[in-house]
Order: C-alpha cells, then structure tokens, then sequence
C-alpha cells in the first residue's frame, strides 16, 4: 500500500440507504395496487400508467437538460413514482393528451419550477390531478366500470363512483337506505369492486402496499393512521348522530382516495412535516378536511384538495411544532 | 423488553469480529513516542529530558491544572526526543520519544497477578491515586477521571454507572476486559463507589454480549451494591446521557452534567486502570486496543503500551490488507481517520479499524428530499436537515438556538441519510462557530 490514506471526518460507515432505493420501494409498495387496476380495468390502466410514467421521465429529462442545463437525476426514480402516482388518480379511460398534458404539469410546473426534488411544497402528483380536474371536468370524472372496461379504452362502459352515488342521492333528499342498493356493499369496497380513479380502488392491495413501506422504514405510520382515525372518528360522529343522512365510518375509509392519499400521497416526503408530532397534527388537518369538503362541499370527494391545503401548512408546523429536545428544561414563569 | 434510552438511535451492522479473541499482549516495541496531550484539559508538563533514563511508570509528565492528567513512560530506555510528533489528530504535537531498553519497572508497582479483594484506601485516597495515576476515561472521550470523581459542593451523587455498553460497531476491547477481568472491575468499580459515597453501582452492557453479561451478572453478587443490566442493542447507548436515560430514565438537562441528576458514568476501562492504580500501585501506561477490519488477517485485542506506533499492532495483526484505504482510530461512528499509521496509540484509543478501498470514500451527495431520518434518528431530538442549511448560510446564531450546542456528533444523523449529506460536518462547523460566538459574548 503505497498510496495515501483517505482521511475524512466521522461517521465511516453509512446505511447505505438511498434516494433511489426509497423511490423503488415506494413503486413496488404500489405494485399490488397496479396488479388490482390491471384485474378491473384492463389495456386502459395499462395504456394510461405506462404513459403516465414514460412522459414525467421523459420531461424529467428534457427540462433538466435543456432548460436547467443540470445533470439529469432520473435515475433517483423520483419522476417513475410522480409518473405512477399521477396515473393511479386518473380514470382509465383518459385521453392520451391529458395524461401528458398532467404530466408535463407535474413535472414542469408542480416540481421543477421551485427547484425540483426536495422543494417542491405541493405534491407534484395531486397538483397536476387537481389541474386536470379543473380543467378537463368530464373527462376526470367519467368512471369506467370494473371488469366490464378490461378490453376498452375510450370507449370504456363508465358510471359514478359509490361517492358520487351518494353525493347525488343526499342532493335529492334520498335517504341512506334509499340509496344503499346501489352502493357496493363494504366487502366489495375494500377489494376495490367499484368505480374510481384507476389506483386507488382497492383498499386490501394499497395496504398490503402499506405494510411493506412500514416494514422497509420508507414511512412511519404517523400520518396515515392519523388520518384514518380522524376520518374514522369525525364520519363516526356524524353517523351517529343520523345514520339516514350520513354514510358510516368504515364506507368514508374504503372510498375515493383516502387509502392511496393518507398512504402514498399525504406522506410524500417533501411535502409532509419532519417529526412525528407534526405529522400527526397535518393527518388531522387533512382527516377533517376531507371529511368537510365530502359531507359540506360542492365536490363528492376531497382527499386530494385536503392534503394540498394542509401541505401550504407544513412549513408553518415545521416552524412551530418542535420535537422535544432531550434534557430540555421545563419553562418557569419569571 | 429490555431496557434502551427512548429518543432516537440506529442500528449499524456490528461487525465485531474480534469479540472471540482473547486479549494478547503486544511484544514492546523498539521505540515509543508518548504525546503530553492525550485527554482533555490543559498539555502535561514535560519533566524529563533528552538523554534521560526512564523506567515503565515513571511519571515523565506532570498534571498542569485541575483538568489535566499525569503521564508516564509506558517503557525503560532512553529519552531520544522531545518533539512534536504527527498524531491521531493529524497535526504534529509534543510527544516524548522513548528507545526501548529492557524492561525495567518502578519497583513501586505491584505486578504479582493476584487479585486484592480488600480496600484499604478511604475516598480521599482513592481520588488522588487515581489522579497520580494518570486515568482518564478510557470509553474514548479522555476526559480526567478524578475531576469527575470530585463532586462539586452542593450536589451530590446517588449512584455510579459502569459503561460497558460497547455500542460502537466492530470494537471489543470493553467486551475481552469483562470477560477476561471481572474480578479486577468489581474491585475498581467498589473503589469508585467509596470514592463517591454512593452504595450503589449499575453495570449498562448491550445485549449483543449474553457471555459478558452472565459472566458479570454472576460474580456481581460476590460485591454488594453492583447490578449487571442487559440493554438492547442501539447506537449511541454508550453515550453518558443516553446510558443514564436507559438505565435510570433521567435526564441530563441540556448544557449540564450527569452529576446535576445524582449520576456519574465510568466506562468499564477505567474501572479497570482504577483497580491496577489504587490495588496494585500501577498508573496508566497501557490499555487494551482492538485491532479489526473486514480484509484484516487476524482481527485481534492486544494488550498495548501507550506510545506503540499503530503500525506495530497491524503489523501483529496480520499485516495491512492491500487494498486497504482508510485507518480509523476508534469506532466507525465517532473515531478519528489517521493520515499515517505511525501515529502512536495513547489513552483514549479503543481500536484501530482498517477500512476496505469500497468503504473508504463518502458517496456522491444528492439533494435532501427531506424524509425526516435524520431527525428520527437524532438521539437528543434535534433537527439535523435544518441544523445543515443553517451552517451553509452562516446563520450561526439561529443554530444556537436551535441547541446545535447538545450536539454530541454521534453521527447517526449523517449514518442515516440517503442523500449522503455530509450533515455533522457542517453541524460541527457550527458547533465551532457558536462557540466562538458564546466566547466573545463573555469578553
């Protein structure tokens, strides 16, 4: 051994954790999810996934190197899982330009405009989900129907979601049994039996996906089980007090987007808060917003809007909301 | 459930190879190079001079301070030089250099191998031979062990903490020096009950050494007051306020001592060095060094003098693999990377770690995403992703108040990161900065 020593400051070891390897867990957390939208919804999951993913890589790409003029960064896998995950909140039977057009939002607008990976403050993935849906209302919200859609596309055979069911129906002065035939009962909603954004119908697969990001250490269960309980709780309260005019707890957990936004989307790291107390304060935050957007407000569904609004609040909580320094001294008066 | 201090930690692999080998002692070397600054507090004064004849435990450096340590020759031969001499800390430091000549001990020093139970010695005592003796904490920190001893006026000790926690990856010295000294810790760790007043004694070791633990746990109840304590494996736990959180649940307050809560850690080291001093009349002149690494031939625990080049336990060890890159003196979280392998060993040196080419260089850093690891695995609840961003823009004064001063540089947070920030190198420079800060607040 003739040549120098590496002498650098302590630790000397590392984990050997990685972006990359945080990303790839996270894709396949979701895989599970994939295989159940593959099952209902067929070539249109497929077709819109897999193109989904290709563009938000693909402009990833471009704007890096052709605007930014940076060194590229896909290889971290960041812009597969905004790719996936833009995918998992749209119908299967999107037109291909407005899933480009999202992705081009995603990635352009909601992430590499402030910075890319690691400052964006809104989730890419919902950002662009909630542009689409202003901007192309039809389209965002034509469901296909499970099973029957497995060969179509475009021409897909759509119907409401169970939310949409019961939004309408408690418009018309319908009461909740009155409308309980047409909603699929709690076992085919959690295996993802009904119409929906392609990802998130099945609650079994995206908490199998669940379980393994808690077993990899990717998340920490704070902030989905925070906005869980709260919903739980909250929809609770409200059936409780009238069970004709309010769906019970266990139907606001299995539909729409809570599974897939409390799992996947409110922990994205970026956008969520950096210690536990904060993190379970923003699940709170975004349990009640939800629950208030879908029983008070103009749309049938609000995990999406819940969890931007509540990341606009995470650098106030990161501010305010401390950990508990070790040995810190209680504050006496005077 | 096994006992662990609750905020914080990780768990890096342990690695430790050596912790079968039982203690050997190195050959003397031909030359030894013994620097005056091996603890923390003020350089020693040098008493000898060139040319000088020295025996094993002739004091050769006296105390200059409360907070300073006696030195003395680990060898007899000849002063050959007073010169600075390139050490752990890469910068070159006074150091006395000593030929080997012989072997010849004071005369003053005990060394029959029998183990002396009774204790003669009261409190007072027991503080200044520990103080002659020249013992510093031995768990890697080198801080004087009598002024720990002495307890201030208007506080008071209620119970002594022995460290034989061990919590560094691939270290064993603590480990072979329980098993292999039992009997000697008991006797040094009843000297430093008597020197405290306490009446009781807890011995934190991790779990990861079930043979240390039933050993001790079982001569534990020859001694009265002493308890033997299994701890989950998590590192930082040999940390003094970890280890009292785990085995006590107290809290050191920040910015104080462990004796501002009735507690005073020892690592098991310095139980030992306490018995030899105060039993046998032997100050500190050498200690037990593990020498390991994954491509080492003999990953081993040699008994060393103070003042032996590292290369000489490599040497004894198998040799240096060739694709070796990096030395650390000490554990892989906190030691020090060594520029040249002739720097000697001194007190605090608990291993030497012979790191791989593969493992010797940082990954390229990427930009943080924010994932919170580091805060989780921050054992006193501090902030590393903003500690890090407050440094690179010099907000100094922000850092203090976000308590960058409790820092202990563990390293899990930089352990942690999967965008390979270089997070306590820059909360280090901001621990430096502050402390600038609070010094010329006090001019």
């Amino acid at each position: 051994m003739d040549s120098k020593l590496v002498v650098s400051p302590s630790p000397h070891v590392h984990s050997g954790e990685s972006t990359s390897r945080l990303m790839f867990n996270v894709v396949l957390a979701l895989m599970p999810a994939f295989a159940v939208s593959l099952y209902y919804f067929g070539i249109g999951a497929l077709f819109v996934t897999l193109l989904s993913v290709l563009s938000c890589v693909l402009f990833e790409y471009l704007i890096q190197k052709f605007i930014l003029k940076v060194q590229p960064t896909i290889t971290d896998g960041s812009a597969i899982v905004t790719g996936l995950l833009l995918a998992f909140n749209v119908p299967s039977n999107l037109p291909w330009y407005i899933v480009v057009i999202g992705s081009l939002f995603a990635i352009g607008v909601a992430k590499m405009s402030f910075g890319g990976l690691g400052s964006n403050p809104f989730n890419p993935a919902l950002a662009a989900r909630v542009f689409m849906l202003i901007s192309f209302p039809v389209q965002m919200t034509s469901w296909p129907l499970p099973i029957e859609s497995r060969l179509k596309y475009i021409d897909a055979v759509t119907g409401p979601t169970p939310l949409a069911i019961l939004k309408e129906g408690l418009k018309k002065g319908d009461t909740i049994s009155q409308i309980a035939d047409q909603i699929p009962s709690h076992l085919q909603l959690f295996m993802g039996v009904m119409g929906g954004s392609l990802g998130e119908i099945s609650a079994l697969a995206l908490l199998i996906g669940f379980a393994w990001l808690l077993y990899k250490k990717v998340i920490t269960w704070h902030i989905p089980i925070s906005i869980f309980t709260t919903i739980f709780i909250f929809t609770g309260i409200l059936w409780l007090v009238n069970p004709e005019k309010n769906a019970d707890p266990i139907f606001h957990l299995l539909t729409g987007g809570v599974m897939i936004g409390a799992i996947y989307m409110a922990t994205d790291y970026v956008t969520s808060p950096m210690h536990p107390k904060g993190m379970i304060l923003f699940g709170i935050g975004i349990g009640l917003l939800t629950v208030i957007i879908r029983v008070w407000g103009a749309y049938p569904e609000g995990v999406s809007f819940a969890i931007l609004i509540m990341n606009a609040f995470v650098p106030l909580i990161n501010r305010y909301v401390k950990p508990k320094r070790f040995g810190e001294e209680v504050k006496r008066n005077g | 459930m096994l006992k662990t201090f609750a905020k914080g930690g990780v768990h890096p692999p342990e690695n430790k190879f050596s912790a079968n080998k039982p203690i050997e002692v190195l050959p003397l070397p031909a030359k030894v190079s013994i620097p005056v600054s091996q603890h923390i507090g003020a350089p020693a004064t040098i008493l000898v001079a060139k040319g000088d004849k020295v025996k094993v435990g002739q004091l050769i450096a006296q105390s200059a301070g409360f907070v300073s340590a006696n030195i003395h020759s680990s060898v007899s031969g000849t002063v050959e030089s007073i010169d600075p001499v390139l050490d752990s800390s890469g910068y070159k430091r006074p150091a006395i250099t000593i030929v080997v000549e012989g072997d010849e001990w004071e005369p003053t020093i005990d060394r029959s191998p029998e183990l002396k139970r009774n204790i003669d010695a009261d409190a007072q005592t027991i503080i200044k031979k520990i103080a002659e003796a020249g013992i510093v904490g031995l768990g890697g920190a080198t801080f004087p062990s009598h002024v720990k001893l002495s307890v201030p006026a208007g506080k008071k000790a209620d119970v002594l903490i022995i460290n034989g926690v061990e919590c560094e990856p691939y270290l064993t010295s603590d480990h072979r020096l329980m098993l292999e000294k039992g009997h000697e810790l008991m006797v040094g760790i009843q000297l430093l009950m008597r020197a405290l007043g306490v009446d009781k004694a807890m011995i934190g070791i991790e779990n990861n050494k079930p043979d240390a633990i039933k050993y001790l746990t079982e001569i534990a109840k020859e001694y009265s007051g002493i308890t033997v304590h299994a701890l989950k494996v998590k590192y930082p736990q040999g940390g003094e306020k970890q280890l009292i959180k785990a085995l006590i649940n107290r809290e050191v307050p920040s910015g104080g001592l462990p004796i501002d809560i009735g507690a005073v850690v020892h690592n098991v080291g310095t139980a030992y060095a306490v018995y030899e001093a105060v039993q046998k009349n032997k100050p500190l002149f050498e200690r037990v060094v593990t020498v390991t690494g994954k491509n080492l031939p003999k990953p081993s625990n040699f008994l060393v003098r103070i003042g032996t080049p590292v290369s000489d336990l490599i040497a004894a060890a198998g040799g240096l693999p060739d694709d070796t890159a990096k030395v650390v003196n000490g554990g892989p979280m906190m030691g020090k990377a060594v520029t040249d392998i002739t720097v000697p060993v001194t007190k605090g040196t608990s291993g030497i770690i012979v790191f791989p080419a593969a493992e010797s260089k940082r990954k390229a850093e990427s930009v943080c995403i924010r994932c919170a690891k580091c805060v989780s695995a921050c054992p006193m609840g501090l902030e590393p992703y903003l500690l890090i961003r407050m440094s690179q823009r010099m907000m100094f004064e922000k850092m203090e108040h976000e308590r960058v001063l409790d820092c202990m540089e563990c390293g899990s947070c930089s352990f942690e990161c999967p965008a390979n920030l270089p997070l306590l190198d820059y909360i280090r420079l901001g621990k430096t900065e502050v402390n600038k800060i609070i010094r010329a607040r006090k001019n």
